[in-house]
């Protein structure tokens, strides 16, 4: 993907909320990643480490919350996480299909000192 | 003293912000602004010269060409007629709306009728940045193989047109349409297809009769 723009913009909305907050230090982030948005968690800590270096949020911790894939079906209505890359209905083999969850990519949460 | 603060934000939130204040611009100006995204090689730029082509002496056509570097692409859609300009995005992966703000101060959007955006040849990136545009559009190509629906979910849900590109290359290459129409149809059913080749000409009219009435549709919509 492209972790080093996702990890600036990330370091830009969590020093707004530090500072709008006066935190003296930002400790933690929980961010909520679903499957489909293909980031990877190693890379994002690697930028992280470099970008958040002599700001506010320097050192903190990146908490990764991951949501599987989920599937449900428009024709038989089962719910179903896919195995794999194919996101048919193993129930009734369908392929309407819509997907309830993982999409997600947001921050959640910060940790600050104050 | 530790304090949690509560934030739910869209990581690329600043990103949307300047996408919808490109959008506004282009609502202002009258235009319709397409973002063609593909693999590289797909025939972007290929589908961006006959469509320029097709369309001269109708409407005023643009292109704002993303490379990581080199004006190849927009030397291209320039010789075919259109107004280019070329954005190099030095080594990122995609375009993104900042970069696009940056290139409109270059055009004259109000004597535009048709913008097209030509991003960074790549099946990943490009779906997560939107760029104030009107339609995402997705240009395969059959070389690429029949797989790429099912390796790349995230560009095949996200866009509005799907143009499936060298087609008179089928006899020579192993692409079974079935399986990749049922791919596409998972994620993103019904979603509009043109099956063209840029090469031989083939299925390009449908293609242009549809730019055709969208630029005029999108002309009254905004006008009214």
């Amino acid at each position: 993907m492209h972790e080093l723009s996702v990890t600036e913009s990330l370091l830009e909305i969590a020093l707004r909320h530090g500072k709008s907050a006066n935190a003296s230090h930002i400790t933690d982030l929980y961010l909520v990643i679903g499957q489909l948005s293909s980031l990877i968690d190693d890379s994002v800590q690697f930028y992280w480490d470099i970008v958040s270096k002599d700001t506010l949020a320097e050192g903190a911790n990146l908490h990764f919350q991951r949501i599987s894939t989920q599937i449900r079906c428009l024709d038989c209505a089962s719910c179903f996480v896919p195995a794999g890359e194919d996101l048919s209905c193993p129930n009734c083999l369908s392929t309407r299909i819509e997907v309830t969850a993982g999409d997600e990519f947001f921050l959640e949460a910060i940790n600050v000192e104050t | 003293m530790v304090e949690k603060i509560k934030v739910i934000e869209n990581i690329l939130s600043a990103n949307d912000n300047l996408a919808q204040e490109n959008r506004a611009r282009f609502d202002q100006a009258g235009l319709l602004a397409l973002n063609f995204m593909a693999s590289p090689g797909a025939g972007k730029t290929s589908l961006v010269e006959v469509t320029v082509k097709s369309l001269a002496g109708r409407f005023r056509l643009a292109v704002i060409d993303g490379d990581i570097a080199t004006s190849l692409d927009a030397d291209r859609a320039a010789a075919a007629g259109a107004i280019a300009v070329q954005i190099n995005t030095g080594g990122e992966c995609h375009l993104d709306a900042v970069m696009v703000r940056e290139a409109l101060p270059l055009l004259d959007l109000d004597a535009i009728d048709l913008l097209i955006v030509e991003n960074v040849g790549n099946l990943v990136c490009p779906a997560s940045f939107q760029l104030g545009t009107h339609k995402n559009i997705l240009i395969a190509s059959i070389p690429e193989g029949d797989d790429k629906p099912y390796k790349y979910p995230g560009m095949y849900r996200g866009v509005a047109v799907l143009v499936i590109n060298k087609i008179d290359l089928l006899p020579y290459v192993d692409f079974d349409m079935d399986f990749f129409k049922r791919g596409v149809e998972l994620l993103n059913p019904g979603v509009l297809t043109f099956p063209v080749s840029c090469k031989t000409g083939d299925g390009l009219l449908n293609w242009v009769e549809w730019l055709v009435s969208e630029i005029e549709n999108h002309r009254e919509k905004v006008a009214g």
